[in-house]
């Protein structure tokens, strides 16, 4: 099938400028890169539908017809283009009335994590165990080893008493 | 029997309204509902019907609800209801009245109970699976019961871990037993097994894998007394009579078809016996009666496991009998120390005393499900053992198997440990103890002890209706064949063999107890010098370096930089398609075919395009950029146009205008320039990684359109738009019809983006109040009324008129266009548009005064009502007796007017123009109206 080379052009200059604005910080830049992108794709789709034809709609003058599919899927495309840019003007907007610009700004709590994992340390909900474990009889009797027994009475004491459910089910 | 299930999670829905209505006597009347599935259960077990029910869910998957009360299951389903309604009425008086978290406690217990009525019936695998994982996931949320509670909190998630880690093995196991004998039924599956090579047996072990976590078996045993930290009746019933059975019941039901595998018993037994006397050791150290109950039941299931895998037919009878008996003296003894809890105030061994004088009636149930536990005559437990131990003395003779005496050896060390054990936790709990001051007691209900007596009474009743019993559960044993002595299971059977080891243990186990500090101490030294491995710190050990990894792993991912993942899908892209792409063309043989322009128009606009698109990059000023790809946007519309889509290239111009207006609106706030960036090195690799994803996606499309040798789908389309769509503009019949499930999803997108922009701007704002979207005060209705909002100096009153004139024609356009987007280019979308702008027109005029004027409506009430709209008009046709979404196309004879050709996805087209003036209507009350009242109000803070 031949090809339209003109369009192929468009296309790719489209999604390259579309590439380079949407890598930027500024917010309002990105967004006006994701329409130049949105626009490269939808025509991307239509390339590669076939050759131009008639507007796909049924008459019976027998000529012939541009695909009606890809059509349809870009022309989804275009509206929610439109959703998603409102909602990034917002974000921008906000952005601007919080900080005073419109960059976007890398996440705070991702920097967290990258330095925990850099400090070799846990998450930060990671609930440690405490070696709670409940009384045992015998733990208290002079057994043989007597610096191991006193320790373990120690600990013994210094421990909630593991009362399990009685208040599980209570009132509060 | 999906009945009984059914009900169960109905009575689990009504339990919260239940519970408001009646507080914890709700429980009297969810007990109903187990209590009828016994009833109904009842008569068909005793007479061993087989009953089956198929109801057909996802046959492609072999995902059929089979259920089947068989042999196996039946008495495990008695025992499910039966304990499951003695527990639901115990309940009735274990919570204080008043109870605030009483409502999702019934409910979840309720359900869990059908869960587990739903587990033992189920024949097909994947429906098995399906309720074990329900068990599961309520069981975490029983024992989490009171969540503000560390220990009960990390007690809920190991249990959960633990139990979903062996469930999804034992997914993988029946996973492969369906595939490589061809039926996901198990009852077919144990009747012709497939042949047991490396597969089959590696998803047998898989399988059991599963069976051992959700019994508590080493090494996954900690998990169950840590559940201890569950309300009591959890205890009793998931902890002791209900769940931990499930793995029993697995490894039964499978027994008959892999108990021959070389590995099978040795591998369970030596689990079996390591388990009960680990369980039996750790049991008689608790000072907390439930942890000493919790510590035996993992010793009684290893036990249970261990006569479950065995495989000959008196080890099957005698393991049933020792389900149903475990089940009976358990939660007997668990519902009496509830009872104790709730009573004296304390479960420490340490603090109780003389409560045998204070509490007969449960002790009395104590005494009689502890003579059970401890297998003294005349209880059921007695009788149970008794079986048990002949048929492991048979195991030599019905197998060949040489092990048997170290089994019975294993038993019996084990059963002298449960015998010293139950003797502590009787002491321990009622006697009177010299150096303890006697307990003070509240009163409680008498009704509060009816459910333990019960059990306990059916403990010692089973005790002497062995005869009836043997014949009952002596069905589940005829899948084996027959062993060298026929079981019976009976009080008497003259002086032999069990009778004599049951003697011994029970002396020995007295003497055990009666030496307990003794032996305390010794376990303590012993443990204290030699370092053994714990189970739990393993799990532990294992827990926080899945949790480190985690750390490290989303540390090295998760950057929290957009132009990090950005580059990332570029370099991806660059690297995989781009390096196929360059193949392509070294390979390529025929050439390309490629033409300048199929139109010599399409030069001059893509020139426009391009130089646009640049010029947009470049530009320092924020209007200029966006002004240029405002240009870029027409000019594709007009490429759409020669190529053949009208639709299309209406909905862009559309979009673009609102587009561009929108820009306008948030860039009057921010500043005219981007801000000043150093001519880095940064700027030449973002300019890079444009060039290149340009040039990859650009010989994409030249490849693709080059590689076209058939015709479009698409062109298919045209004759069922007009036959079943009824339209004959295909793209739109592709959007309201054939393609409709996209749209409702687009639909849904717009929605949530529009409540996001209105969010943004109005919910979140500095000033606490939260400000409606309703517009404020509807004024007068006088047409061409004066506008006081706009500034004199603003004002064009052309501008006004012309907009006011031209306003309803508009929207009676937008009408139009909607409606004949059926056949002709329009629709929903464009339609919806075309009002949107006219609101935009009449927003610039006159602010928000003037849109409140023109739309004096919620747009989320817009938003949401389009959407009902879609949504009932996809499921209209199911009505005029079609799918959902498919178009119905309704004639109506108007007399004299003709006919009116009605297709019913105008009205899904009807939803679409909602959505979309809702979104429009957003848009500007937000990046509009509510930006003007922010400068309204800093202009007024800094006059002030």
């Amino acid at each position: 099938m031949s090809v339209d080379l003109t369009l192929i052009i468009a296309i790719g200059v489209l999604v390259a400028c579309g590439t380079t604005l949407v890598l930027e910080r500024s917010l309002t830049r990105i967004l006006v890169g994701f329409v130049l992108l949105g626009n490269g794709v939808n025509l991307f789709f239509i390339v590669a539908s076939g050759p131009p034809g008639a507007a796909p709609i049924v008459r019976d003058n027998g000529e012939r017809m541009a695909d009606p599919l890809p059509q349809a899927m870009a022309l989804t495309a275009i509206v929610i283009t439109l959703g998603v840019t409102a909602f990034g003007l917002a974000l921008a907007y906000r952005t601007w009335q919080l900080e005073g610009h419109d960059d976007v700004q890398d996440d705070l709590e991702d920097a967290l994590v990258i330095r925990r994992a850099e400090r070799d340390d846990l998450s930060a909900s990671f609930d440690e165990v405490d070696e709670s474990l409940p009384e045992e009889e015998g733990a208290d009797l002079p057994a043989v080893d007597d610096e191991v027994t006193d320790e373990n009475a120690e600990t013994a004491d210094d421990e909630p008493h593991n009362d399990g459910a009685p208040d599980a089910g209570g009132t509060r | 029997m999906i009945t009984l299930v059914a009900a169960h999670l109905l009575a689990a829905a009504a339990a919260p309204a239940l519970v408001r209505l009646l507080d914890r006597r709700a429980f009297l009347v969810l007990a109903l509902v187990p209590a009828a599935s016994f009833a109904w259960l009842l008569p068909k077990v005793v007479a061993g019907d087989l009953v089956t029910q198929e109801i057909s869910w996802v046959p492609g998957l072999g995902l059929d609800i089979s259920l089947r009360l068989g042999e196996v299951s039946g008495p495990f389903s008695l025992l499910v209801t039966g304990v499951g309604a003695l527990v639901l009425f115990y309940c009735g008086w274990y919570f204080k009245p008043g109870d605030t978290e009483l409502w999702r406690f019934s409910a979840v217990f309720t359900a869990f109970a059908g869960a587990m009525l739903g587990l033992v019936l189920s024949d097909n695998v994947y429906v098995l699976y399906i309720f074990w994982e329900l068990t599961t996931v309520l069981s975490y949320l029983l024992v989490g019961h009171n969540p503000e509670r560390r220990a009960n909190r990390r007690a809920a998630m190991n249990a959960l871990l633990v139990t979903t880690f062996g469930g999804l093995a034992m997914l993988a196991g029946l996973v492969i037993l369906h595939l490589t004998s061809g039926t996901p039924l198990l009852s077919e599956i144990v009747a012709a097994p497939p042949e047991a090579t490396v597969t089959v047996q590696i998803a047998v072990a898989l399988a059991l894998v599963g069976a051992v976590s959700k019994s508590a078996l080493v090494p996954f045993h900690f998990w169950l007394p840590g559940a201890m930290a569950a309300p009591t009746p959890v205890s009793a019933y998931l902890h002791a009579a209900a769940m931990v059975k499930a793995g029993i019941f697995l490894v039964a039901v499978l027994a008959p078809a892999y108990a021959d595998l070389a590995w099978w018993r040795p591998t369970l037994a030596t689990l079996g016996i390591v388990t009960m006397v680990i369980g039996g050791l750790r049991a008689l150290r608790q000072y907390d009666v439930k942890l000493l109950l919790a510590y035996g039941t993992v010793s009684q299931l290893g036990f249970l496991t261990l006569i479950a895998s065995i495989g000959t037919r008196s080890a099957a009878i005698a393991g049933l009998a020792m389900v149903v008996a475990h089940a009976l003296f358990k939660s007997t003894l668990f519902l009496v120390v509830g009872i104790i809890d709730r009573s004296a105030g304390t479960r420490d061994l340490r603090d109780l005393s003389g409560l045998w004088r204070l509490l007969p009636w449960p002790f009395a149930a104590a005494v009689v499900a502890g003579a059970s536990m401890a297998g003294i005559p005349p209880v059921f437990g007695f009788v149970a053992k008794e079986a048990v131990l002949a048929s492991i003395e048979d195991l030599g003779a019905d197998t060949g198997a040489g092990w048997g005496a170290v089994a019975l050896g294993g038993i019996v060390v084990g059963t002298i440990l449960t015998v010293a054990y139950t003797a502590r936790f009787v002491w321990g709990a009622f006697a009177t103890k010299a150096d303890v001051p006697p307990c003070d007691i509240m009163r409680r209900s008498s009704w509060f002890v009816v459910s333990p007596v019960l059990l306990a009474a059916a403990s010692l009743v089973a005790g002497f209706s062995g005869p009836w019993l043997t014949t009952i559960l002596s069905r589940a044993g005829e899948a084996y064949p027959a062993g060298a002595h026929e079981l019976e299971l009976t009080l008497w059977h003259g002086v032999n063999l069990p009778l004599l080891l049951s003697l011994t243990t029970i002396v020995l186990g007295i003497a055990l107890f009666v030496a307990r500090r003794a032996v305390a101490a010794t376990q303590h030294a012993i443990t204290d010098r030699l370092p053994m491995p714990d189970a739990e710190q393993s799990y532990y050990a294992v827990i926080r370096g899945v949790e480190r990894v985690s750390v490290e792993l989303t540390g090295r991912v998760q950057r929290g930089s957009l132009p990090f993942y950005l580059g990332t899908i570029i370099v991806v892209l660059a690297l995989l398609p781009g390096s196929m792409l360059i193949r392509a063309f070294v390979l390529d043989e025929g050439g390309l075919d490629v033409d300048l322009a199929d139109r010599p128009a399409q030069v001059v606009i893509v020139a426009l395009a391009v130089g646009a698109a640049i010029a947009a990059v470049r530009s320092r000023r924020r209007l200029r950029a966006v002004l240029l790809v405002g240009l870029t946007g027409y000019a594709t519309a007009m490429l759409f146009v020669l190529h053949g889509a009208p639709d299309l290239a209406l909905t862009q111009v559309l979009v673009e205008t609102f587009l561009l207006v929108t820009f306008v609106l948030v860039l009057r706030r921010l500043p005219p320039f981007f801000s000043e960036r150093p001519f880095t090195a940064d700027r030449w690799v973002r300019i890079a990684a444009g060039v290149t994803v340009g040039t990859v996606v650009a010989g994409l499309a030249l490849l693709t359109a080059a590689s076209r040798i058939a015709d479009p789908i698409g062109q298919e389309f045209a004759e069922p738009a007009v036959s079943y769509g009824g339209g004959y503009n295909i793209v739109n019949v592709t959007l309201v019809d054939i393609r409709a499930w996209d749209t409702l999803g687009e639909l849904s997108v717009l929605v949530v983006a529009a409540t996001g922009v209105a969010s943004l701007i109005h919910l979140l704002t500095d000033r606490a109040e939260r400000i409606s979207r309703v517009p404020a005060g509807s004024g007068s209705q006088r047409w061409l009324q004066r506008l006081d909002a706009v500034r004199a100096e603003r004002r064009s009153v052309v501008f006004e008129v012309v907009t006011r004139l031209v306003f309803h024609a508009v929207i009676v356009y937008s009408i139009f266009i909607m409606l004949i987007g059926h056949n002709e280019p329009g629709g929903g979308f464009a339609g919806g548009l075309i009002a949107g702008l006219a609101l935009m027109v009449r927003y610039l005029v006159g602010g928000r005064q003037e849109l409140d004027a023109a739309a004096p409506v919620d747009a989320g009430l817009v938003l949401g009502l389009g959407l009902a709209t879609a949504a009932l008009a996809g499921l209209l046709p199911t009505l005029l007796g079609g799918g959902v979404l498919q178009s119905a196309i309704v004639d109506i004879p108007l007399g004299p007017l003709g006919e009116l050709h009605l297709v019913t996805s105008v009205f899904f087209d009807i939803g679409v123009y909602l959505v979309v003036i809702g979104l429009a209507l957003d848009v500007l009350r937000s990046l509009g109206g509510g930006i003007d009242q922010h400068v309204a109000d800093e202009d007024q803070a800094v006059g002030v």
